[in-house]
């Protein structure tokens, strides 16, 4: 076996080989570092290029790839407060308040080396664990993930931000978000409002990127300065490498959830950072710098997402199962160079698993020495004023959600979410607890019909379900346990008090309203696809309920009810900007993406960052030169508007 | 439902009038164009690998050798890239679609979201594909003649949906008359295949790489027995033994083997259709409605050369299968048998799905 391990090294070590990897590094840390772009765009970038290239250069390019995105999202999740892709969202928590207190390298370097030792934990798993994994993957039936998915939803205990049932709440409304769309036991359409675009759910990187990157946005650019609020970078370099060394047992342990995690399909990528983030704080006796800028809450998920790459791929390549989004693409390629997964790749395929393996590994190292060497001239983005970085911001991320479904409807969705995920924020309704509701809703759903239907109620009394079972009883006691100190996901408590109630109570009508229409559209279903909005509504609604009716008590007896970031605030709110980004939604609709784009840019320039005439057309040329070349590359056509329904335009106007 | 089948009927006699062969591909070149060929789901599916597949095949043999580039417009389970398409699309050659199975089935089934008419769109190439249907060794069914010794057992499928591709297989058990409860929620068949590994799910099938790869070993371990193809159609419209697999009957052989006479009926009627959609002419590539025909007769023409092209006969084992490409003169037979389902069987299979599986078709 040995001689296989180091043959597929040296096939990888050709010049021409070894620039396919660094070309696939090289896209992975551009697509990385752009918010919103993760695997799936950097894959679907590199697709066509993929029929008639030597394999093993394909393979390095592709891995090349997928090993550096969870590397590089780091940037944007700790510069800019918004989520790189999917993978870092939790290192936002504590990554951006670390930035915005002078610590911006330390954070960097901590969640890179922690990084690298992730991607290199999961190489090291995939190596051993390819001969000896079916079994194990084959232990995880319905009924054990089912349980996964209630492990991962215990987690909003300790997410829940200061007020439990407020959590639970939140919980429950990204829960019934997930369920848009078509059931999974019957295949009926619930909440879809008789549309197309509805039946399908909403994706999760719009969620991703309206809950969270927009209201940071906005209140960024409230802020009027730049990010790091005229500090430096800070030093800090070696106290990141420091910081991991020291917390060794820690990145150990998430890089080992990760994997697991990973390798399990069904449950996928998209919550581990969250898993990994919330096992920190349940096993620290301090909690309370988390969610401020505590090192651990960065070195936590980001271990965790690196070696989460290399646990997917067993799935992948053993059953042809892919565990994540990107490795769905990452099997197409496979396919493209004339390699179909299987047990043969354990067996007689062992040499191009082996390659892969190699490339994952060298290409984590790869990435993690770029991203240190490119580190300083990207976090200089935070000195510019954000006035000048926020268009690029709106362009990237308009640009990355409607890779959704390539229609203009994901920019309403991400405006609709985005103006739910400012007054979460505002009022204190937790994010993160939204989130994991919405990424785990659907599979509960699935996996809990499914295990009744393959075993009945017998299904509980597995061994792995009972250990699950235990594992997530211990969470939820970890997280309640002096539940005051839970992580305040969206600002602290103290400083959030409200004389004025009416908003807050006006949020919980709302949120009443919704529930009360998740209750009533779930009734419209057969009883199987019923059951679960019912409850979820219900639930949500008696939470809300809750928090109501301690919110009435008033502001003083409210306690932790009472939440609104902008009690005491003296300007005008989000509202100019949420109102800047609505109109160039608007616009889109009339002119179409393109045109749209031009004109904001140079208008909102103009007006918001003062920028001089020449400033303006240098930068908005600079950003539809960009937006286009990426389009083009992945062959793409902008949403067009009313003016595309009745001319017809030459690209990238049509 | 007479009506619009009469319709349909003349639709589609009208498109084959226009591609009729004697119509050569006169003046027609693409050179220094770029031809755009919709998929419309998302990269990295079937159906996107198919595309990618073909697509520079197609340049190499299109008069002027054009750039072709895949375009994937997901979403609505791609009817809505197919709506936009049907709509939307100018018949002057530079675009095409590609669409599935799961593209085909809403319409045969009269999905009221669809607004597109296969019966009017020129088809350039069919592909086929194919599936082995197999079961645990542990119900000593050692091929389909021992089916009968199920009766009274209970399986279990994993199924992705009651309205997606694994229609066919439910058609297919209720036409054989086995007796299977349908689990549903699996995303792909990959899942189905683990349910029964795990022991949770007791009958399954797989498309033929995924059962060379994944089934077969365990064959030769002895753990499960293959009981049939899906099979394919030759030109006349028959099902024959699926070229992958030979030695295996075709479904409607097992059903001979199993009862003694041939199928029929109104359910074997439905699955019939479902079937050709679904597996024997699953993938079929269309230009615009209106497209001109000496522009189809140019697609046709490089498809034929496509397929024949000795580099595609040499890697397509991963991607199309060994199975026979409808291209030329074989295309229109073959797709009139994918896209068309008669009155009743129509009729019978939606008041199936509506009762048994509440599906809401209004």
């Amino acid at each position: 076996m040995t001689d296989v391990i180091f043959s597929a090294l040296l096939g990888l070590l050709t010049i021409e080989r070894f620039a396919f990897m660094l070309l696939g590094v090289s896209v992975g840390l551009v697509i990385g570092v752009l918010p919103g772009l993760g695997g799936i765009a950097g894959l679907s970038l590199l697709l066509p290029f993929i029929y008639g290239m030597d394999p093993v250069a394909a393979i390095a390019m592709l891995i090349g790839l997928v090993a550096v995105v969870p590397t590089a999202d780091t940037f944007s999740s700790v510069l800019m407060g918004i989520p790189g892709s999917s993978a870092s969202q939790a290192t936002v928590l504590d990554g951006f308040p670390l930035a915005k207190q002078g610590e911006a390298a330390r954070a960097l370097s901590a969640a890179f080396f922690a990084s690298m030792f992730g991607g290199l934990f999961g190489a090291l798993v995939l190596t051993g664990a390819v001969l000896a994994a079916r079994p194990i993957i084959l232990m995880f039936g319905s009924a054990e993930l089912f349980m996964l998915t209630l492990f991962g939803l215990s987690t909003v205990a300790a997410l829940s931000g200061g007020n439990l049932a407020k959590g639970i709440a939140a919980a429950c409304l990204g829960l019934a978000f997930g369920m848009i769309g078509a059931a999974p036991a019957t295949g009926e359409y619930r909440m879809d409002f008789d549309t197309l675009y509805l039946s399908d759910g909403i994706a999760l990187v719009i969620v991703g990127l309206g809950i969270f990157a927009l209201p940071e946005m906005f209140d960024l650019l409230r802020n009027g300065g730049s990010i790091a609020e005229g500090q430096k970078l800070g030093k800090g370099w070696f106290q990141g490498l420091r910081d991991v060394v020291r917390n060794w047992w820690l990145s150990l342990r998430c890089a080992g959830i990760g994997a697991l995690i990973g390798a399990i399909p069904g449950i996928g990528g998209s919550v581990v950072d969250w898993i990994a983030y919330s096992h920190a704080m349940q096993t620290t006796k301090d909690k309370s710098g988390y969610g401020k800028g505590d090192i651990r809450g960065v070195i936590a998920p980001e271990s965790a997402n690196n070696a989460t790459q290399g646990g997917a791929l067993l799935p992948t390549l053993l059953f042809g199962i892919p565990g994540s989004g990107s490795m769905a693409i990452f099997l197409a390629g496979m396919i493209l160079i004339g390699i179909q997964p299987g047990p043969a790749m354990a067996d007689r395929n062992l040499d191009v698993t082996y390659t892969i393996i190699w490339s994952l590994a060298i290409a984590n190292v790869l990435g993690t020495a770029l991203c240190i060497i490119l580190a300083p001239q990207i976090s200089r983005l935070t000195l510019i004023r954000y006035s000048l970085i926020a268009p690029f911001m709106v362009m990237v991320i308009c640009f990355a959600a409607f890779q959704a479904s390539r229609s203009f409807w994901d920019l309403v969705a991400l405006l609709a979410v985005g103006v739910l995920g400012v007054f979460m924020r505002r009022f204190g309704w937790s994010r993160p607890a939204f989130l994991i509701g919405f990424v785990l809703s659907l599979g509960a759903e699935r996996y809990l019909y499914q295990a009744v239907q393959f075993s009945g109620l017998e299904f509980l009394t597995r061994p792995l379900v009972l250990v699950i079972l235990a594992l997530t009883l211990l969470s939820l006691w970890a997280g309640l346990r002096k539940s005051s100190a839970a992580v305040n996901t969206e600002g602290s408590v103290e400083t959030s008090r409200a004389e004025r109630m009416w908003p807050q109570i006006a949020f919980g009508a709302f949120l009443l309203a919704i529930f009360g229409f998740v209750v009533l559209e779930g009734l419209k279903n057969s009883y199987l696809a019923m059951l679960f909005p019912v409850i979820v509504g219900s639930l949500g609604f008696a939470m809300v309920l809750l928090v109501m009716a301690a919110q009435l008590r008033g502001p003083v007896k409210a306690g932790t009810a009472n939440f609104d970031t902008e009690a005491n605030a003296t300007d005008r709110g989000p509202w100019p900007f949420l109102l800047w980004f609505t109109a160039f939604i608007a616009g889109v609709a009339v002119v179409g993406f393109f045109a749209a784009l031009i004109v904001w840019f140079v208008v909102f320039l103009t007006v918001v960052a003062r920028t001089r005439p020449l400033t303006t057309v240098l930068l908005t040329a600079v950003a539809c030169g960009f937006i286009l070349v990426l389009a083009s590359f992945l062959n793409l056509v902008f949403p067009g508007g009313l003016l595309q329904e009745m001319v017809r335009l030459p690209w990238p106007f049509r | 439902m007479t009506t619009i089948r009469r319709r349909t009927l003349i639709a589609a006699a009208g498109a084959a009038t226009l591609a009729a062969p004697a119509v050569r591909a006169q003046g027609v070149s693409f050179a220094g164009q770029t031809i755009e060929w919709v998929i419309p789901f998302a990269e990295g599916g079937g159906s996107d690998v198919w595309a990618r597949f073909l697509a520079p095949f197609l340049s190499r043999h299109m008069p002027g050798r054009p750039n072709v580039v895949i375009r994937n417009v997901p979403g609505g389970g791609s009817i809505t890239g197919t709506n936009d398409f049907y709509q939307r699309a100018r018949p002057d050659g530079l675009t095409f679609i590609g669409t599935s199975g799961s593209t085909q089935f809403p319409f045969l089934l009269g999905d009221r979201r669809v607004r597109y008419d296969y019966a009017n769109m020129p088809p350039v190439i069919v592909s086929p594909t194919g599936g082995v249907v197999y079961l645990p060794a542990r119900f000593n069914v050692r091929n389909a003649s021992e089916l009968g010794r199920l009766r009274g057992t209970e399986l279990v499928y994993a199924s992705q949906g009651a309205t997606s591709l694994d229609l066919v297989p439910m058609l297919a058990f209720i036409v054989l008359g086995l007796n299977v409860r349908h689990v549903f929620g699996m995303r792909g068949r990959g899942e189905g295949r683990l349910a029964l590994e795990r022991g949770e799910a007791t009958i399954d099938y797989q498309t033929s790489s995924a059962y060379l790869q994944q089934v077969r070993p365990m064959v030769e371990r002895g753990q499960v027995v293959p009981l049939f193809s899906w099979g394919v159609l030759d030109a006349q419209g028959n099902v024959q033994r699926d070229p992958t697999f030979p030695d295996l009957p075709h479904f409607v052989e097992a059903y001979e083997m199993m009862h003694g006479r041939r199928p029929s009926g109104v359910e074997f009627n439905a699955y019939m259709a479902f079937f050709a959609s679904g597996f024997a002419a699953q993938k079929p590539a269309m230009l615009p409605p209106r497209t001109p025909a000496n522009i189809v007769q140019a697609y046709r023409q490089a498809f034929a050369a496509a397929v024949a092209d000795p580099e595609l006969q040499a890697n397509k084992a991963e991607a199309l299968g060994d199975y026979e490409q409808a291209v030329g003169d074989a295309v229109e037979p073959l797709y009139r048998i994918a896209t068309t389902i008669d009155p009743a069987a129509r009729e019978w299979a939606r008041n199936f799905l509506a009762t048994t599986y509440n599906v809401r078709f209004n």
